[in-house]
């Protein structure tokens, strides 16, 4: 290597006129721009995070109610899967020989939206395959639990109420809870 | 004939096999040791490193094209413009690699008869970073956006409808470039594969230079000085992430079951995936007893072994095989080496136990979202 260094002609600083000059500040008019500086900075910070944080509480909410009825005992047949609420309630209402249930339509994966397959008779996952039956025990794929259910119970008119503040999952053994199915 | 070579791909593009078949041709067209550079020599395969190789290689992946874009089912797949980059990548990558190992080879000859790689200069005459180099880089940015806008004009971005959390499309496919991720989740927990591989990942390319303590093989093109370093990221970077990816855009159908490129997407083919736990395979196959009650008892075939895994198997390497390289790495560097090769490694690991067993976790605690 040789130790030659080369400078380039074009670049900064290296002819006299353009090379840097000291500019005349005092320190009374400094601090007074810094003062107008951190006051428009703080302005705009502040309106820019007012302006966000507003826009996170809209004005109206399409939201279903979380606790909604879904008919009479009588209107599932046995062994079905009534997909009518999940688009609107995310929640598939089963009937299997001596109760009913609401699954909810969350992968326990990774939260995509299994799909009913009747043919072969279970909740099949687009996303990675999982595959669940209808009890919503996972069986295929990388789901590593069931599909959890959801608070149901019969209201006073004699209708099914589903309530989704409240989850019951099978691991935890919570499907033994009376609340999480329905006798029928 | 066409039908016979179409079944043949649909065949082999099984995963177990293709993931197989690409696991042993990787060492052998990059041949980490004598042994397999031998293979290599006698199999003829180092003329894929020639001009002729390249034309020839480049013409295979056209035919291979061409024939899908006659074919009624694989058409659909690569008309559909998310998968444009796709066929792309095919010939950017090969060329890529191509025109590396060709250097690379012609730079071992030019060694081995000792003289200077075909890269040196005299350092006298250098050329500067400015003007010289970023002009070039400055065209080539500008070229590339034509490429861009150009595209961007032509094929239009597929939107779909407006997202909705009832219904998932089926198959639902992340971004070509996510595909690999998404092929992962597939055999592991999403933490683990959609949070601590990739960590993993991006960490051990940082980490590959201090890793790697080779000082040869530094401003020019070869591939004898370094050729276990260049096997093993070939093995990481083509078989682990772009085949996954290929995988997950070509043969990934509806219901995320397997189906040949030139397969039809038949949204009822029943495919027999019935996943089993290895406490489950444990206690209740081998035992014939149930699952017992305490997680960490349930559990703990599982832990063995992934702690013989992580770190029974390094410390045995160490003693016997890698016994040199600890000496000449130090017990930091080789400590790291082995937990980012083992890392590695364990998802083709899974990925057999998956395909073969039906093993879904060798750990499995949903309880506290601890699964691997
Ligand atoms: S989200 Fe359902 S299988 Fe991954």
């Amino acid at each position: 290597m040789s130790d030659k260094k080369t400078i380039p002609n074009a670049s900064i600083g290296s002819s006299a006129e353009n090379s840097y000059k000291k500019p005349e500040t005092t320190r009374r008019s400094f601090l007074s721009w810094l003062t107008v500086g951190w006051a428009a900075y703080i302005g705009v910070t502040g309106g820019f995070f007012t302006v966000i944080i507003r826009f996170l509480f809209p004005n109206v909410l399409f939201e279903p109610p979380q606790t909604f009825k879904i008919g009479y005992p009588e209107d599932f047949s046995s062994n079905s899967v009534d997909i009518k609420y999940k688009k609107q309630f995310n929640a598939w209402v089963v009937r299997d020989e001596e109760s009913i249930f609401a699954l909810s339509t969350v992968c326990t994966h990774l939260g995509c939206t299994p799909n009913w397959l009747p043919v072969e008779s279970k909740f099949k996952c687009p996303c990675h395959g999982s595959g669940f039956r209808m009890t919503g025990i996972h069986f295929e794929g990388p789901a590593p639990r069931p599909l959890e259910r959801f608070k149901i119970s019969l209201a006073n008119d004699g209708q099914i109420l589903v309530d989704k503040t409240k989850s019951y999952k099978w691991e935890k053994g919570e499907w033994e809870n009376p609340e999480s199915f329905l006798k029928v | 004939m066409l039908d016979a070579f179409k079944n043949s791909v649909d065949y082999l593009s099984n995963p177990t096999i293709s993931f197989s078949l690409l696991t042993v041709l990787t060492p052998l067209l990059f041949p980490p040791t004598d042994w397999f550079d031998k293979i290599n020599r006698k199999l003829r395969l180092h003329l894929l490193w020639t001009k002729t190789g390249c034309a020839i290689s480049m013409a295979v992946i056209t035919f291979f094209f061409a024939v899908g874009f006659l074919d009624e089912n694989f058409s659909v797949i690569l008309t559909k413009a998310d998968n444009f980059p796709i066929i792309l990548m095919f010939y950017s990558i090969f060329f890529c690699t191509w025109l590396a190992m060709h250097k690379a080879y012609i730079n071992d000859e030019r060694l081995e008869k000792g003289l200077k790689p075909s890269e040196y200069n005299d350092p006298d005459d250098k050329v500067l970073v400015w003007p010289d180099l970023v002009y070039i880089e400055f065209i080539a940015l500008i070229l590339f956006t034509v490429f861009l806008v150009v595209w961007s004009i032509l094929v239009a971005a597929p939107l779909e409808e407006p997202a909705n959390p009832a219904s998932t499309p089926n198959p639902s496919k992340a971004p070509w470039y996510f595909l690999g991720l998404q092929e992962m989740l597939v055999y592991y927990d999403p933490w683990i594969a959609g949070i601590l591989l990739p960590i993993f990942c991006v960490v051990g390319l940082m980490a590959i230079p201090y890793m790697d303590i080779n000082k040869k093989g530094d401003g020019y093109y070869s591939f004898k000085e370094r050729r276990v370093g260049i096997f093993i990221f070939m093995y990481g970077w083509i078989v682990l992430w772009l085949f996954l990816i290929v995988l997950g855009t070509f043969f990934r159908g509806p219901n995320w079951n397997f189906y040949g490129p030139f397969e039809y997407w038949d949204a009822h083919k029943v495919v027999a995936l019935n996943n089993i736990n290895l406490s489950e395979y444990f206690w209740v196959k081998l035992l014939g007893t149930g699952l017992p009650d305490n997680i960490l008892l349930r559990e703990f075939v599982g832990f063995i072994v992934v702690g013989i895994y992580l770190f029974i198997t390094p410390v045995l390497l160490a003693k016997t095989v890698l016994k040199d390289m600890v000496k000449s790495y130090g017990l930091v560097r080789f400590g790291a080496l082995m937990t980012f090769g083992l890392v590695m490694l364990s998802l083709p690991i899974k990925m057999y136990f998956r395909w073969i067993f039906d093993l879904k976790y060798f750990v499995a605690i949903p309880e506290y979202f601890f699964n691997i």
